[in-house]
């Protein structure tokens, strides 16, 4: 059997970034496994611009971003293997792939970089009633019907949820031709940028619904048209606040949900929150060897993030294959969690933290901790703390559970604490 | 008068607010983090533009649609004349990122660029 340094699963932007910075940091044996036709994940299908402006100080098309960095891994020895999937990880460190030309292909590797994306929440995971007529799409769906096989999905047109992808297919349907009549958001905030919220919706003059929900789906072979309602404080629809809407097409924005089939094969432990991998502070998961990043880790919304993660997990991987000391730590802990460890926990108006944990011995000089907040908010702090003591505090003029908060953390600031670490807003 | 607007200039989306006299001219602009909102509030209240991405089709490519986008802002009020000037236009590959497909679209002074290599 072929052992590979770092074997890659999915080329997308956290995949690519994971290669570049795997092979700089000196692993040259590295592959990367895309089950599409070529690398760039997402990014494909979204050609609207907005990317890069953290990391290439352009704004760029979804494409475009993805070819910058398909150029730079050109640059490298890396070994990309597209039109192949992967069908089986296992905890030994086995992948299996399947693809055209060699079959179904069984290899190993000293690390594994798992950056699997995400899966959009579909009709299924929302529990809408009515009938199941065609014309009722998931957001990002429709966006690879039109933007890449050239398909117009509808002429009358409703979303339901407010998330950045159902803001930008709003636009998007609305330039092509289509009337959308509106869309409608569960929760009381739009979960999109202010900006898509602007240039999506009111540019257009899309109304925006918001703590409504669809509370019926018509039609027999075609979608005819939906009803929707306002929610009450449990988010249930109110009766007698219904309004009709005679449309051809439903699109579905209504989460992502970090694709966990691998991990779960490997026996690998899961995120109660992110439905991703736990993961430490070198996104290494509860198996030793194996990391995590991008969207298959956690969703971002912002895709200039997910390559640094990306490169994060990179560098670590490249860690495990070629720091000895590093590795043997890694593998001994798998046995069981080491007094050194601290346990990342989310506080009030925190949704989740990640790192789950953090090894102290084992962590760099410093740690850029994520978190994402539950509520929208004004001048508020960001607070880190060990029982009573506070470890950081950061000022935040404003936070919103569309938009990711970051922490970073020096290793001297977690000097002789044990225990838990929570992180939390405060006023 | 005092007008308040949410910046698309970048992700960040800042609310800027503009004070305005009697006659509509600008007093002030505050909220900005940096000069391309400035730039963008003083727009927006004379003349909005926006940039636009969309797709043409491609001959030979190894997907139906080649992405697109302009090289520069256009007038808000011009994005559907500019859709239907795009629709007319077919690539051929190989096409380069950044070759120009359409050029001076609908006399705006601006290009049509490809998004991506195909």
């Amino acid at each position: 059997m072929r052992e590979y340094e770092i074997v890659i699963i999915g080329g997308g932007s956290a995949g690519i970034a994971a290669a570049i910075a795997a092979y700089n940091k000196g692993c040259s044996d590295i592959l990367i496994l895309e089950k599409d036709k070529e690398l760039g994940g997402i990014l494909l299908q979204c050609i609207h611009n907005g990317f890069g402006l953290h990391r290439f100080k352009e704004e760029l098309a979804g494409p475009a971003y993805a070819e910058k960095w398909v150029d730079m891994l050109k640059d490298t020895d890396v070994v990309v293997k597209t039109g192949t999937t992967v069908t089986h990880l296992t905890s030994d460190k086995k992948i299996t792939y399947v693809n055209k030309d060699e079959g179904y292909v069984t290899v190993s590797a000293k690390a594994i970089i798992v950056s699997v994306g995400c899966r959009e929440r579909a009709r299924g995971n929302i529990a809408t009633p009515g009938y199941r007529p065609s014309g009722v799409w998931s957001a990002g769906t429709a966006q690879k019907y039109i933007n890449m096989q050239g398909y117009m999905v509808g002429k009358r047109v409703f979303i339901l949820g407010s998330g950045d992808i159902g803001l930008i297919m709003a636009r998007r349907m609305t330039l092509e031709g289509a009337k959308v009549l509106g869309v409608a958001e569960l929760m009381p905030y739009s979960n999109g940028l202010p900006r898509n919220m602007k240039q999506c919706l009111e540019d257009f003059d899309i109304p925006l619904y918001l703590s409504h929900t669809v509370s019926d789906i018509r039609g027999k072979d075609r979608l005819t048209g939906i009803t929707i309602s306002r929610v009450d404080e449990n988010l249930q629809p109110i009766a007698g606040t219904e309004i009709d809407f005679d449309v051809d097409t439903l699109l579905l924005s209504v989460g992502l949900i970090p694709d966990s089939a691998l991990f779960e094969e490997a026996g690998i432990e899961l995120h109660r929150k992110t439905k991703g991998p736990v993961v430490d502070e070198h996104l290494m998961t509860s198996l030793p060897g194996v990391f995590a990043c991008g969207n298959g880790l956690h969703v971002h919304d912002l895709v200039d993030f997910v390559s640094m993660e990306g490169e994060e997990a990179g560098s670590s991987a490249a860690k495990y294959v070629l720091d000895k000391d590093y590795r043997e730590a890694c593998d001994k802990r798998s046995d069981g969690e080491g007094d050194d460890t601290l346990a990342l926990v989310p506080g009030d108006g925190i949704g989740y933290v990640l790192p789950s944990k953090i090894h102290g011995s084992l962590m760099e000089d410093s740690l850029e901790i994520k978190m994402r907040v539950t509520r929208n908010d004004r001048k508020v702090k960001l607070v880190m703390k060990a029982g009573d003591k506070v470890i950081k505090s950061l000022n935040k003029p404003r936070i919103a559970p569309s938009e990711m908060e970051k922490m970073v953390v020096r290793k001297t600031e977690l000097e002789g604490i044990t225990g838990t670490v929570t992180l939390s807003v405060e006023a | 008068m005092e007008k308040k607007l949410t910046c698309i200039v970048c992700p960040m989306g800042c609310e800027i607010t503009v004070d305005l006299d009697d006659k509509g001219n600008i007093l002030s602009i505050s909220g900005n983090t940096c000069n391309r909102g400035e730039e963008y509030a003083k727009n927006e209240l004379t003349h909005p533009m926006r940039q636009l991405t969309s797709t043409v089709g491609i001959d030979g490519g190894i997907y139906n649609r080649l992405p697109v986008i302009l090289s520069d802002n256009i007038p808000r009020e011009k994005m559907f004349d500019v859709m239907e000037a795009i629709g007319k236009v077919r690539a051929k590959a190989p096409v380069k990122r950044g070759d120009v497909i359409l050029s001076d679209v609908c006399g705006l002074g601006v290009d049509l660029l490809a998004s991506r290599s195909m």
